[in-house]
Order: C-alpha cells, then sequence, then structure tokens
C-alpha cells in the first residue's frame, strides 16, 4: 500500500506539471486563438518594419485575429513582405482593408492592426493588402519635428 | 569440471597503491571444504576474496585466479555478473543488507531480479532460506530492528537465495555475542554439510575457525606460510604458524616494530 | 618549488580522472537494461523521493520570488511609466531564467544532497558490493533510475516554480499594487512566446537536471566509505552542481539567444 501512495503521489506530480504547462500556454503566452490549421494567408508591403518580428500578433479592433508568419525582403520594391496567418473565422475582411504597425503602449511590442474598409469584396488566400502604413520610427519623427522647428524660427 | 580444487590463486601478484600485498601467491581451495583464510592483520585477506569474487582485478600478466578452471580476471562484465549470480555467494564484514527493504524483500530480491519465477514460489522458496537461518518469524521486520547476529543470518539466507557452488564469508563473527556467533558457527558448518558448497571463511578467531574449518590458510608477508588441517598446522606448521594459532606476543614475528638500537635511540641527539 | 609544481599536477591529474570516471559512470547508468536492470516502479520510486519531496520547497520559494519580482521590478518601471510591462517582466525572468535556475539549485541542495548521501551510504554499508556479489549491476540498478528521475523531475519543478511565481507576482502587482490585472496579463500574453520562452526554459531545467543529478550520484558512488567521507561527498554535491547549473545557465542562454 505503500507503493500505491508513491504512485498517486507522483501521478499528483504529473498532473500538476501537465496543468502548469496549459496554464503556460493559453494564460501565460496567450496561445488560446484557435490556430488549428483553419487559416487563410494575406500578404502587405511596408517600407518600414521597424522592429515586427515573425510571430507577431495580427490585430482587428484590438481583438487577436491571426499572426506574423514571414518576413521577407521583396528585392524589386525594396521593401519588407510580410505574410500573415488570419482565423478564417475572420474571413469576411474587405478588400481595401487596410494594415498599419503598430506598437503595444510607448515602448511594447510591435504588431499589426487591420481596419476593414468598405469594398463588398472579401480577401482570399494570397491576396495583397493596398493600403499599408509603416511603423511610426521615433527617431524620425523626432527629427522631422526638429527640423520644422528649425525652419519656423 | 568437478576436480578437485574449485578456486585456485595462480603466482598472483598485487598491489594496492605502492604497497605491495601478494608477491606470487599460489593456493588452492578444495572443492566441498570448509577452508579458513587466516592472518595478520592487513596481510589482504578480504582483498583475497575480493579477487575471487572478481571485484578487484589483478594486473595482466600478474597472475591469475580461477574459479572452476576460468580466469576471473580476465572475464567480461556481463559474464562475470552471471557467475557471481549463478555460482558464488558472499558475506560482508557489514552484511550489506538492503535497508529500504524488509527481512523476506531482502532475501527475495536476488529471486525477483534474476528469476521470473511466480509470486507463491519465491514465497515458498524465501521461507525456506529463512526457516534454515531460523529466521521464518522474523520476515516482515526492517533490517534497523534487527540485531547484529540476525542481520548476519538474513544476508547468509540472502546470498544461498540462488544455491551458489561458492560461499565466501568476510569476518563473519566480528561483533557478534557468544550465542550469536555459535549459530552462525553451526549454520556455516551445517550448510557447508547439507548443500557441499566449498565455503571459504576469513577470520580472525582461530578457536571457531579451527572448530569449522576442514583447511586452514595462513597467509602473512604476501605468501601462504602454511596450509592444512588444524592439527596438521598446530603440530607440524613452522613458527610462525605456531604462533599465530596461539596467539603469543613475541615470536618470529616481532613484539616490536623494527628500529634502531634502543640506547643508541635514546642517547643519541634528535635528528 | 618542485613539490609544489608536483602537488599541482597531482591534483591536476586526480582532477581529469575524476571527470573520466564521471563520464564512465554516465556512459554506463544512462541506458535501461542490463544484469539485474531497475524497472519502471524503481522509476516512480525515484521520482518520487527526488520530485515530489522537492515540489513544497519549490512551490513556496516560487510564489516568493515571483512577489519579490513584482515588487522590485514594479519600482523600477514605475519611474519610466511603463508599469504595464510588469507582467511580462516577471514571466520572461522567470521562464527563462529564474525557474529553471533555482529549480536547479533547490533540488541540488534537496534532493542531490540526499542522493549523495543515499548511495554514499549504501557504498559504506557494502549494499552495492552485495549487490555486485549478487550478479546485479549497481550502475543499473542504483544509478539508472536516480538519473532519470533526475532529467524528469527538474523540468517539471521548474514549470511550477514559473507557474507559482507568476501568480505570486500577479497577487502582489494586481491585488496588493492595484494594477489592472488586464495590463498584467494581456502584456505578458502579447510578449511570451511558447515555444521560445517556456519550451527553451523546459529544456534548459532537463539539461541541469542531468547534470546535478549526475553529480550527486557520482559524488556518493565515488566517495570514500565513511562518514566523514560522505559528508564530503555531500558539501561537494552541492557546491559543484551549483556551480555547474550558474556555469552551464549562461552557456545554454548564448547558445539559445545566438540560435534564435
Amino acid at each position: 500500500m505503500r507503493m500505491r501512495y508513491i504512485e498517486l503521489a507522483v501521478g499528483g506530480f504529473m498532473i500538476l506539471a501537465i496543468v502548469a504547462l496549459v496554464l503556460m500556454a493559453f494564460r501565460v503566452s496567450g496561445l488560446a486563438m484557435n490556430t488549428s490549421g483553419e487559416t487563410y494567408t494575406i500578404k502587405a508591403r511596408f517600407e518600414n518594419l521597424g522592429g515586427l518580428t515573425e510571430r507577431a500578433k495580427v490585430s482587428m479592433a484590438g481583438v487577436t485575429i491571426g499572426k506574423v508568419t514571414k518576413i521577407y525582403l521583396d528585392p524589386e520594391w525594396y521593401a519588407a513582405v510580410v505574410e500573415m496567418e488570419i482565423d478564417k473565422s475572420m474571413s469576411t475582411l474587405s478588400i481595401d482593408t487596410s494594415a498599419s504597425i503598430l506598437t503595444a503602449g510607448l515602448l511594447g511590442e510591435k504588431y499589426i492592426g487591420l481596419s476593414v474598409g468598405a469594398e463588398a469584396d472579401y480577401m482570399a488566400d494570397g491576396d495583397w493588402v493596398q493600403d499599408t502604413q509603416s511603423a511610426i520610427v521615433l527617431e524620425e519623427l523626432i527629427s522631422r519635428f526638429m527640423f520644422s522647428k528649425a525652419e519656423e524660427s | 569440471m568437478t576436480s578437485d580444487i574449485h578456486v585456485d590463486v595462480r603466482n598472483l601478484s598485487f598491489n594496492r597503491g605502492d604497497r605491495m600485498i601478494y608477491d606470487g601467491l599460489n593456493v588452492s581451495f578444495p572443492r566441498g571444504k570448509v577452508t579458513a583464510i587466516m592472518g595478520p592483520s592487513g596481510t589482504g585477506k578480504t582483498t583475497l576474496l575480493r579477487l575471487i569474487g572478481g571485484q578487484l582485478r589483478a594486473e595482466k600478466g600478474e597472475g591469475e585466479v580461477l574459479v572452476d578452471g576460468k580466469d576471473v580476471g580476465l572475464m567480461a562484465r556481463n559474464d562475470l555478473l552471471a557467475l557471481r549470480r549463478d555460482k558464488m555467494g558472499m558475506l560482508f564484514q557489514t552484511s550489506g543488507l538492503f535497508t529500504d527493504l524488509n527481512v523476506f524483500e531482502n532475501v527475495a530480491f536476488p529471486l525477483r531480479v534474476h528469476t521470473k519465477l511466480p509470486e507463491d514460489m519465491i514465497r515458498d522458496l524465501v521461507l525456506m532460506k529463512l526457516e534454515a537461518v531460523g529466521l521464518r518469524g522474523a520476515r516482515d521486520m526492517q533490517p534497523a530492528e534487527l540485531s547484529g547476529g540476525m542481520i548476519r543470518r538474513v544476508a547468509l539466507a540472502r546470498s544461498i537465495a540462488m544455491d551458489p557452488e561458492l560461499i565466501m564469508y568476510d569476518e563473519p563473527f566480528t561483533g557478534l555475542d557468544p550465542i550469536s556467533m555459535g549459530m552462525i558457527v553451526r549454520l556455516i558448518r551445517g550448510l557447508n554439510k547439507a548443500l557441499g558448497l566449498t565455503s571459504l571463511l576469513v577470520s580472525h578467531d582461530v578457536d571457531e575457525s579451527c572448530a569449522i574449518a576442514d583447511y586452514l590458510c595462513i597467509l602473512s608477508g604476501g605468501k601462504v606460510i602454511g596450509f592444512g588441517s588444524p592439527e596438521e598446522l598446530k603440530n607440524e606448521g613452522n613458527d610462525e604458524v605456531k604462533q599465530f594459532l596461539t596467539g603469543d606476543p613475541d615470536g618470529p614475528v616481532p613484539f616490536h616494530y623494527p628500529a634502531n638500537d634502543y640506547r643508541q635511540d635514546l642517547l643519541g641527539s634528535s635528528k | 618549488m618542485i613539490n609544489r609544481i608536483a602537488a599541482i599536477g597531482r591534483y591536476g591529474t586526480a582532477s581529469i580522472q575524476s571527470i573520466g570516471r564521471a563520464g564512465q559512470l554516465l556512459l554506463n547508468s544512462l541506458l535501461w537494461g542490463g544484469p539485474g536492470s531497475a524497472g519502471f516502479s524503481d522509476l516512480i520510486k525515484q521520482i518520487y523521493s527526488v520530485g515530489v519531496r522537492s515540489l513544497s520547497i519549490i512551490v513556496v520559494a516560487g510564489f516568493f520570488v515571483g512577489m519579490v519580482l513584482a515588487l522590485q521590478g514594479y519600482n523600477i518601471l514605475v519611474k519610466f511609466g511603463s508599469v504595464s510591462a510588469l507582467g511580462t517582466m516577471v514571466s520572461l525572468t522567470l521562464l527563462r531564467e529564474l525557474g529553471p535556475v533555482m529549480a536547479a539549485l533547490l533540488f541540488a541542495g534537496r534532493a542531490g544532497s540526499a542522493l549523495t548521501a543515499e548511495i554514499g551510504l549504501m557504498k559504506a554499508t557494502e549494499q552495492l558490493s552485495a549487490m555486485e556479489m549478487m550478479g546485479v549491476d549497481p550502475l543499473k540498478r542504483v544509478v539508472t533510475p536516480r538519473l532519470w528521475a533526475g532529467i524528469i523531475s527538474v523540468p517539471l519543478l521548474a514549470l511550477l516554480f514559473s507557474t507559482v511565481g507568476i501568480w505570486g507576482g500577479a497577487f502582489v502587482s494586481v491585488d496588493l499594487l492595484g494594477l489592472y490585472d488586464g495590463a498584467y496579463w494581456g502584456n505578458m500574453q502579447n510578449t511570451v512566446i511558447f515555444y521560445d520562452d517556456v519550451i527553451q526554459g523546459l529544456i534548459k531545467a532537463s539539461v541541469f537536471g542531468l547534470v546535478v543529478t549526475w553529480i550527486a550520484v557520482y559524488q556518493g558512488y565515488d566517495s570514500v566509505p565513511t562518514s566523514e567521507g560522505i559528508g564530503k561527498a555531500t558539501t561537494q554535491t552541492v557546491v559543484i552542481s551549483s556551480l555547474a547549473v550558474l556555469g552551464l545557465d549562461f552557456v545554454l542562454t548564448a547558445v539559445m539567444l545566438g540560435s534564435i
């Protein structure tokens, strides 16, 4: 019966660890979006990513609906191409949806924010987002502000 | 296979660190007899048992230790383990009982590990071995609850669990009260008679050893200085053997460790 | 002078010899099977004695470490007006560093020293020799299940340490300091990446588990079988395995950050 107790204790230990792992996955790393293969891919071209990385979130109105899967440089346009996986449940993005690179808080992570347009047609797998807005680079903003100040005076 | 010699040590030399323990040791242990290995402390009696059991190995070319005609020192590890499993038993000075198992499980250990016998058969075998050492009633006790003599008897039951042909006892009498010692003496003799075991016994106790041994093997200075039945050695052995058996404080083995002349040492200037 | 150089040389060769013996021990005991090999139930027993029994210290330590991290982090971040990053800071610190490292250090103190003492005592009481003479390989019977119990237990303990720590941090920042709980959890969820942060922490912890248990069983197996020798070996286990964990942590972190 001592062995029985030991087995129970070890079993409890394992279950505890699995619960911890599940909490890590869903509560801590926010793995909650149902990425069960039910996704489609759209692409967007940005002039400047400003620190956006793969696996960054793609959100609409603050709700995560996908993630960035691939980032590469387009050698013809000299611009960055971002491929993102969007959840199938959000298949009603109009073709004039715009994408912008946003920052969570002042110094937080970069993510892509989508805002929907007015067209009646929806984007399909592999489509390009036409209207994109690059990341705001703090240094550029500051230098632009300084120059304008200098011109004023 | 059934030659009269069970264990044969040929021309064995063995060093431990810088200390020479054996220098060309030759000794043969006859099958089915009790042989007591005796000698002053530090002559490597226990080392000899460990060499026979293969726990220590002599350097290449430094002699052979043959058990049933096979050199233990040259065996592969798994062959050696198989040899010990099937043919050898050893009772250690501190007994080596597993402290986390009770008496029954200690004796059952080799059976469980090495055989696939059904549980009721293991139970019967263990109870038989425990009955042989008179501890069938103590089967549920933990090693910590046992007296020194009982611990040694349990360990003895465990070392004969696999029915070995050769059993080695490392100082089985040390630290026992007279009653327990008497029990162990009786068991060693009894097991030897009943099972025809070859028994090697390392001991300091001259009286007990003479009482149960067919042969005495007396080691000193890395060599055998006397081998024969107790009576033979008592009557015909050389002076050193006689000194050992009677326990004289002075004789061929001097009372004084070799030193300079006493007078000179006292009077001379300290260097 | 010559004597001193010779002494240094002897110390050097002795250390290398010792490492060689430790390597041999690992090679001979990592795989299951062989004469008298331990079974699955032995592994369960060992997970119980090294893992389950370390659980309480891990949970309590994890909770306190999480609380302290949140408290310190809050006081630093509030100066930059970015307390919203507190959850991120606490969780990443725990998952990447403190979880595996602290769990391994506590494991070394709690279970590693006990392992050394246990095996040393088995050696001193000739239990290991008795096994050998019964045709059982003590490496396979005694060392293998203990080694694997360590490899399995430490990552699980590290995981629990981090989990409890993150909740401890939440307790301090949300309940005591009045941080909005969406900021704590939300920013954490946005930054913590399961495969990078959680899984890499677990890989680290497994390596630590192997190393700590390896050092512990080796110290026990190689100890001088006297009470003094076992005491010394136990101390050595804690000292060497703590240093090994910290040193290895740097190497592993460098490798993981470098490749990803």
